[in-house]
């Protein structure tokens, strides 16, 4: 493969810049996994608060 | 980490896009042409300021790992691992940067006859290494503290592969940096800090974002445990 002076050079900064980019999209994928999650226990908490509360009404009665 | 730590990451991460944007305008465009090596020693201001980034990270990580044998305090086992992490994402970008200018440079990708190369190679597969020893183990105390003693071994590693090209005479490899000062021209040497400084920027944004992500991760973990 006969790569110009320039080409290398091009190549040795592309690389450094595909790297970030994938580090950023593994990142923001990593971010959206855990906002999902963060959803799931929100709801979970809400579920539990309310069935919680249903106890509480029960006991009173 | 605290909340207004995690809210000032969005104006670093900003502030070190903005310096990686001068450091490349500076290093392609405002640094003059090198008459011995060429535009190929344009990769120096990208390659250099990368290598030492992955020293400084595996650095890091010792500290942290020693920090944790001395401390017994856990949050240093994430912060060891993570720095760790950078270094071997920056110490890959060093071997492969470092490839492509030995190929415009000598016209060879690699070279074994290179003890800087060599001994850089086998820092890097060495805290390759730690990923395989951390993974095989069970998460815990004994965890952390087999991946801090494996940390603290590679350290010896490193001014040993800073200095290889000194100790071992090799004339191969450049030497830039000399006792009697850098053998650059004023504007080189400057474009070559602000690119150090850009990197440095860049790993510390990436090694706080990786950090904040990895906490939150084991939060919500303990999270989901306690909700059952």
């Amino acid at each position: 493969m006969n790569l110009s002076q320039e080409e290398l050079v091009a190549a040795a900064y592309g690389v450094v810049f595909v790297f970030v980019l994938v580090y950023v999209a593994i990142i923001a994928a990593k971010l959206a996994r855990l906002q999902r999650e963060t959803a799931e226990l929100v709801e979970l908490a809400r579920q539990r608060a309310d069935s919680g509360s249903e106890q509480a009404s029960g006991t009173d009665e | 980490m605290s909340l207004s730590s995690v809210r000032s990451l969005p104006g670093l991460a900003a502030l070190a896009a903005a310096f990686m944007g001068v450091a490349i305008l500076m290093a392609l465009i405002v640094a003059p042409e090198d008459a011995d090596q060429g535009i190929s020693q344009r990769i120096f201001y990208i390659h250099v300021p990368i290598a030492l980034t992955a020293y400084f990270c595996f650095g890091l990580g010792a500290l942290k790992a020693l920090l944790l044998l001395w401390r017994s305090d856990d949050r240093y086992d994430l912060e060891s691992y993570v720095a760790i992490h950078q270094g071997t994402i920056f110490g890959a970008l060093t071997l492969i940067t470092g490839s492509i200018w030995a190929k415009a440079s000598w016209n060879v990708w690699w070279t074994w006859s290179s003890n800087q190369l060599v001994l850089f190679l086998v820092l890097f597969l060495f805290y390759c290494a730690y990923f395989m020893l951390r993974f095989s183990l069970e998460e815990g105390p004994r965890r952390a503290r087999s991946s801090a003693v494996y940390a603290l071994f590679g350290v010896v590693l490193i001014p040993v592969s800073f200095l290889a090209i000194r100790l071992a005479e090799d004339f191969i490899h450049p030497t830039v940096f000399t006792r009697e000062g850098p053998q650059m021209t004023t504007v080189m040497f400057v474009t070559f800090c602000v690119a150090w400084a850009a990197v440095t920027l860049l790993a510390f944004v990436l090694y706080r974002v990786e950090l904040a992500g990895k906490r939150l991760d084991a939060d919500l973990r303990t999270l989901r445990e306690a909700l059952g």
